[in-house]
């Protein structure tokens, strides 16, 4: 060990790189920062920007990140990126979005939820996919 | 005979509709392919996320995020995860019947509960039986992405961080394999403890700006990831109960082909059967 550290850079829908480098640069939130092996922990926000690193082989490699949190451990190093562009606003507008649908969708419901029609209705499409397995597996075939 | 067009007719429709489930069989087979790959290529993530919690856990930070904190319960979010079409077996149902076991224990319990489904069979089914939705998403289609369950999860932590709600469940299918999907309702805020074995002694980050912020960022896309891969994997759920569920539906098709056309020879049989034996007797009448 020593001269690499292992470094993960992930982000919500896929993995992006996985393997040992010997340095590490990262657009940190309060400036660009600098990671060589035995670093000391560390855990900060990213901003939109260039993740840099070198790999074992002495090559540099080069990811963009919009954005996400890096984790620094003295050998190992996680980047969560995020692969969406998030800003506040979107996020509101998101929000609001799926407010609205529920509304909707709550209009015509009635005033408190009906637990014993929930299970009764829930026991009985159970218990008829239960019976037509049964039914299946004895061979049954009268259907008509 | 009488009966024997009819039964054509019965063969014919009753193949028409073979033809339909199979192709749907194979679709679903493909697209579950798909929706497993992507499954796995959500899981480092979550991973990832889950160990760098693990040591927050640990680290014995100054600061406690409300996230890791648990507090009196009066009321719940629940965030039901299903699919947006059926056709898929008892997938969403066997989902249901699980949340609804979890919901009436909260009431037993004198707590109230929020819904928020994701996938429109969630909000069919509890519209009709009155839950109290406040968040819905929907038509996420087979590849869903990050950006679409963002809005929900927010609505859900802006009431927890509000104090409307004092926990969220969330109520997902497990991908155990192409034949067995199972439902669960689990607690994802407060965290749940994460137990790490070593790094006992005391340490902490440094955070960059504040641990304030960074844990906010840091634990919203946790839950963001959590809500996001249960649904990449209902995805891959729903694929395979509908593929078991059309296999299912031709072989059905197929035994009543079967027995059709074993009636309508044994028809046809009768019906010569019967011409024979009238012009033998119109012969012999002559």
């Amino acid at each position: 060990m020593g001269k690499t550290m292992n470094v993960e850079v992930v982000s919500a829908e896929a993995p992006i790189f996985s393997g040992k480098a010997s340095f590490v640069a990262a657009p940190g939130e309060n400036g660009e920062l600098g990671i060589t092996p035995r670093h000391t922990q560390l855990l900060s926000r990213l901003r939109p920007g260039e993740v840099r690193l070198t790999d074992e082989s002495g090559e540099d490699r080069f990811f963009f990140v919009s954005g996400g949190v890096i984790e620094v451990q003295p050998h190992v190093i996680t980047v969560l990126a995020d692969t969406a562009m998030r800003a506040e606003d979107a996020d509101e507008a998101a929000a609001k979005e799926a407010k609205q649908k529920a509304e909707e969708a709550m209009e015509q419901r009635k005033a408190d939820f009906d637990y014993a029609r929930a299970k009764s209705e829930l026991i009985e499409a159970a218990e008829r996919l239960r019976w037509i397995q049964e039914l299946r597996r004895r061979g049954v075939k009268d259907r008509r | 005979m009488a009966g024997s067009k009819e039964i054509r007719n019965q063969i014919k429709s009753t193949q028409n509709t073979q033809k339909i489930t199979k192709a749907m069989e194979m679709v679903a087979a493909s697209k579950m392919r798909k929706a497993q790959e992507r499954m796995e290529a959500t899981r480092p993530y979550a991973e990832r996320m889950r160990a760098v919690i693990g040591h927050l856990a640990n680290a014995h930070p100054e600061y406690r995020h409300p996230y890791l904190v648990d507090r009196e319960v009066k009321r719940v979010g629940v965030i039901v995860i299903s699919s947006d079409r059926g056709l898929c077996g008892g997938l969403n149902t066997n989902l249901f019947r699980e949340t609804v076991k979890a919901m009436e224990q909260f009431d037993n319990d004198d707590v109230d509960v929020d819904i928020c489904t994701i996938g429109s069979k969630g909000t069919a089914f509890f519209k009709r039986l009155g839950g109290n939705i406040v968040a819905d998403k929907s038509k996420l289609g087979d590849r869903p992405h990050l950006t679409d369950v963002i809005g929900a999860v927010k609505v859900m932590l802006d009431a927890y961080d509000e104090g409307r709600i004092d926990a969220l469940h969330l109520a997902r299918n497990h991908f155990e394999s192409a034949m067995a999907q199972r439902p669960e309702v689990a607690q994802v805020i407060p965290v749940p403890q994460v137990e790490e074995e070593s790094l006992k002694h005391h340490w902490d980050y440094i955070y960059e700006p504040e641990a304030k912020e960074v844990l906010d960022t840091l634990l919203t896309r946790y839950i963001e990831s959590q809500v996001y891969q249960a649904v990449v994997e209902n995805v891959a759920c729903e694929m395979a109960a509908r593929m078991i569920a059309m296999k299912s539906a031709s072989d059905n098709a197929g035994d009543i082909i079967k027995d059709l056309k074993l009636a309508y020879n044994k028809a046809r049989q009768a019906a010569i059967t019967q011409e024979i034996a009238e012009i033998v007797g119109g012969a012999s009448a002559v």
